[in-house]
C-alpha cells in the first residue's frame, strides 16, 4: 500500500462499512432473491425433463402392455384320422412321429372351425400349429375329441382388448361390421379368453400380428452383441493400455488420441456404410448375419471403450505403478497385476454403456441387411437375423393395426434389457469402486 | 572432487553422472560412493536433484519420458546401465521406499508377499509365511499386524503403511534400500519410529535416504551428501558436514541461510 500511496494523491480516510444501510439491505435481499429464483429454475427444468420421461414411459406402457396378451378361442377338435389323411397303422410304425407331423392339420382346423358358425373365419391362419403341437405331445388323442384354445385373428384380438371405438362410424373405426358381429357372437357364447402371450416372447417375426414374436429378434440381438463384445472389449482395452502405459508421448500419440475422440462422434450410419462396403462387398461375408452386424457395431463402440478405459487407467495412482516397479515388476506385470484390476470397474462400466448403445442401434444394421423379414429364430452367427430395435422399426412401419401394440411391447422389452444393463453398470461401479 | 574419503569397499559407485530431462540438465557430474556399513543421507534444497539422483540408482528414471542418464553407476562393480543388466533384477537388488506410503490396495500379507512371489523366492506356502513374517518383524510391524494379516494395507495409519512399504521392500532381500523422503508425509511419532527402524536396518542393507530435514539427516546417517543446483557440493561424514563444513554453500545451507 505504501508504494501505491506514493504515486496517488492521498485519499480521505474510508468510513467503516455500515452493514445496516438500506442499500446494503437491498443488496442482500436481491442476492437471496437471485438464489431462490435460480433454484426454482433448476427445479422447473428437472420437472419438465421428468415429465417428458414419464410421458414417454406412460405412452409406451399404455400402448404396449396389451401386446403381451393374446386372445384365444375355444374349439372342440376331433382328431379324426381320415380328416388328417393319415393311416393309423403307419402311426403305430417306426416313423409314427414323422407321419403325424406331416398330417393335414389345416384341413382339420377348417373342419373344427365350422362349429363357430358365422364366426368360422375368425381363427388365425396358423392356429393349425396348435392342433399339431397338441397331437404330437399326446399321440393317444388320435380318434378322440379334445378342447383346445387357439389364437384368433388380430382384428378379433383387438376387439376383445377393447382397442376399437365401436361408437365411431363404421368407415372410420378401422374394423368392419362383420368382424364386430363375429366378435360379439364369440364373446356372448363365452368362447374367448385373453391371456399371457408366451409366443410373443419366444417366437419370431410374422406377417400376422397375433403370431409375431420378439424372441427371434432378441436372440439376434444376443448373438450380435456377443460378437461385438468379443471383438470390441479386448481390442478397446488393449488399445487403451498401450496408449496409456506404453505409447511414446508426442505428435503421433496426439494424432491417435484425436482420431479416437473423433471416431466416437462419427454418425453410426457411416459405420454401416463401411460394413456394407468392406465386410459384405469386399470380404464377401453373409448378408443380414449377426457376425457382420456384430463386427460393424464393434467398430462403432470401440472408441467408447478406449476412452472409458483410458480414463479408468489414468485414475490408477502413479504411486501404485512406482511401488510395483520398485520391487522389480516388469511393465507388463505392473499392468496385469495392478493397473488393470484397479481400472476394471471403470472399464466394465464403459464397456456396458458401449454395449447398451450397440444394443439400441439400428442405422448401421439397416445397411448390412439386418432389416430382413426373418420368420425363424436365428440358428447361428452366419444365419439371417434381425435385432430388437430393428424389429421395433419394422413393426412401426407395418400398416396392420395389430402391430401398434406389438411395437410398443417390443420397445418395453428393449427398454427392460437396456435398463438392466445400465443397472449392472452402476452396480459394478459402486461395488468395486476403490478409494485411495 | 574427492569422493568418499576412507570408505571401505563401496556397494554402489557413481562416476561423472549427468542426468537430462529433455534439454534441461538436472544432475551435473556427480561422483559418489555408497557403502554397506553406513546410512547415507542426501540433503539439499528443493529441486537440487537429490531425488533425481536417487532414482538413477535403481533406474526408476527409465519410466520418465525424455530422461537421459550419462556416466557410470556400478553395483558391486557391475554397470547398472549396461545392456546386459536386467532392470527387473536390479530393482529387486536395489529396493525403494517412496515419499508417500503406497501400499497396494490388497491385504497386508499380499503386500509383503508380492515381491517374493514375483521373483519366485518362496518354495512353499510355509516358506512364504516365513518370509512375510520375518520381513514384517524386521520392519517392526509384526506385533501390530500379526492378527490381521488379511486386512487391507490401505486401512492402516500412515506410519504403519510406510513401515509396510519398508517390509515389502526388504521381503525380496535387497542389498541396497533407497528411501525418498520416507517421513515427509508422517507425523513426528511415526517419523521417530521409522528413524529407529532405519537404525536397526543399518549394516544389513546399504541405505540411502533423501531428506529435507537436516535434523533427520544428522540423527540417522553416518555419511551426508549435500546437493545444490544439480551438483554434489560436499560429501563427508555426517558429523563433519554438520560441525565443520568445508564449502561455504554447505555452511550457509545447514545454518539456515537458504533452502
Amino acid at each position: 500500500m505504501a508504494s501505491m500511496s506514493d504515486s496517488r494523491p492521498p485519499k480521505a480516510e474510508r468510513q467503516p462499512t455500515d452493514w445496516t444501510t438500506a442499500a446494503m439491505q437491498r443488496r442482500i435481499a436481491a442476492r437471496y432473491r437471485g438464489e431462490r429464483n435460480f433454484r426454482r429454475l433448476g427445479a422447473a427444468a428437472l420437472v419438465i425433463a421428468a415429465g417428458f420421461l414419464a410421458f414417454l414411459l406412460f405412452t409406451i406402457v399404455r400402448d404396449g402392455a396389451s401386446g403381451f396378451l393374446r386372445t384365444e378361442a375355444r374349439i372342440d377338435v376331433t382328431f379324426d384320422a381320415t380328416t388328417l389323411g393319415v393311416d393309423p397303422a403307419a402311426i403305430a410304425g417306426p416313423n409314427g412321429k414323422a407321419v403325424l407331423a406331416r398330417a393335414d392339420y389345416p384341413g382339420l382346423l377348417l373342419k373344427a372351425a365350422e362349429q363357430l358358425g358365422p364366426a368360422e373365419g375368425t381363427l388365425s391362419d396358423a392356429a393349425w400349429l396348435d392342433l399339431r403341437a397338441a397331437l404330437l405331445a399326446d399321440p393317444s388323442l388320435l380318434g378322440k375329441r379334445a378342447t383346445l384354445w387357439v389364437p384368433v385373428r388380430s382384428q378379433i384380438d383387438l376387439l376383445a382388448k377393447g382397442k376399437y371405438d365401436l361408437a365411431a362410424p363404421a368407415d372410420s373405426r378401422g374394423v368392419s361390421d362383420r368382424e364386430v358381429a363375429n366378435w360379439r357372437w364369440l364373446d356372448s357364447r363365452g368362447l374367448l379368453r385373453t391371456g399371457f402371450n408366451s409366443a410373443f416372447l419366444t417366437g419370431a417375426d410374422s406377417t400376422e400380428p397375433e403370431l409375431a414374436g420378439i424372441g427371434g429378434a432378441a436372440l439376434g440381438s444376443l448373438l450380435t452383441v456377443l460378437v461385438t463384445i468379443a471383438i470390441a472389449f479386448p481390442l478397446g482395452v488393449l488399445s487403451a493400455v498401450w496408449l496409456e502405459e506404453f505409447a511414446p508421448r508426442g505428435r503421433i500419440a496426439d494424432i491417435i488420441e484425436l482420431s479416437i475422440n473423433n471416431l466416437a462422434a462419427v454418425p453410426s450410419i457411416i459405420f454401416g456404410l463401411l460394413g456394407l462396403a468392406f465386410f459384405l462387398n469386399f470380404a464377401g461375408m453373409p448378408r443380414s448375419a449377426p457376425l457382420v452386424g456384430g463386427i460393424t457395431l464393434a467398430l462403432m463402440i470401440m472408441p467408447v471403450i478406449v476412452i472409458a478405459s483410458r480414463v479408468a487407467i489414468k485414475a490408477v495412482p502413479p504411486s501404485i505403478r512406482d511401488a510395483a516397479l520398485g520391487i522389480g515388476a516388469s511393465p507388463i506385470q505392473v499392468v496385469f497385476h495392478h493397473v488393470l484390476p484397479l481400472a476394471l470397474p471403470g472399464i466394465m462400466t464403459g464397456t456396458i454403456i458401449g454395449v447398451a448403445r450397440a444394443l439400441g442401434e439400428t442405422a448401421p444394421l439397416l445397411l448390412i441387411g439386418m432389416r430382413a423379414f426373418v420368420t425363424d429364430v436365428p440358428q447361428g452367427f452366419t444365419q439371417p437375423a434381425t435385432v430388437l430395435p430393428m424389429q421395433v422399426f419394422l413393426w412401426s412401419d407395418d400398416v396392420q393395426r395389430g402391430f401398434v401394440e406389438k411395437t410398443s411391447a417390443a420397445i418395453i422389452v428393449l427398454l427392460v434389457v437396456l435398463i438392466a444393463m445400465n443397472s449392472l453398470a452402476i452396480y459394478l461401479r459402486n461395488r468395486f469402486e476403490r478409494r485411495w | 572432487m574427492n569422493t568418499a574419503a576412507g570408505s571401505p569397499v563401496p556397494k554402489m559407485t557413481a562416476r561423472n553422472v549427468n542426468v537430462f530431462y529433455g534439454q534441461k540438465q538436472a544432475i551435473k557430474d556427480v561422483s559418489i560412493d555408497v557403502s554397506r556399513e553406513h546410512v547415507t543421507a542426501f540433503i539439499g534444497p528443493s529441486g537440487c536433484g537429490k531425488s533425481t539422483f536417487l532414482r538413477c540408482l535403481n533406474r526408476m528414471n527409465d519410466t520418465v519420458d525424455g530422461a537421459r542418464v550419462e556416466g557410470r553407476i556400478e553395483l558391486d562393480g557391475q554397470d547398472i546401465y549396461a545392456s546386459v543388466m536386467d532392470v527387473v533384477q536390479l530393482r529387486a537388488r536395489v529396493g525403494m521406499v517412496f515419499q508417500k506410503p503406497n501400499p497396494f490396495p490388497k491385504s497386508i500379507y499380499e503386500n509383503v508377499a508380492y515381491g517374493p512371489r514375483l521373483h519366485g523366492l518362496a518354495r512353499s506356502r510355509a516358506d512364504m509365511d516365513e518370509i512375510v513374517e520375518s520381513a514384517l518383524r524386521r520392519a517392526g510391524l509384526w506385533d501390530e499386524v500379526k492378527d490381521r494379516l488379511g486386512e487391507s494395507g490401505t486401512a492402516m495409519s500412515g506410519g504403519q503403511q510406510q513401515r509396510l512399504c519398508i517390509a515389502r521392500a526388504i521381503a525380496v532381500d535387497p542389498e541396497v534400500i533407497l528411501m525418498d523422503e520416507p517421513c515427509s508425509a508422517l507425523d513426528p511419532i511415526a517419523t521417530a519410529r521409522i528413524e529407529e527402524l532405519i537404525d536397526e536396518l543399518r549394516g544389513r542393507y546399504a541405505i540411502v535416504i533423501v531428506t529435507h530435514n537436516m535434523q533427520q539427516a544428522a540423527r540417522v546417517s553416518q555419511k551426508t551428501a549435500f546437493f545444490h543446483l544439480g551438483t554434489l557440493v560436499e560429501y563427508d561424514d555426517t558429523s563433519a558436514i554438520f560441525t565443520n563444513p568445508k564449502a561455504t554453500r554447505t555452511k550457509d545451507y545447514i545454518t539456515g541461510r537458504y533452502g
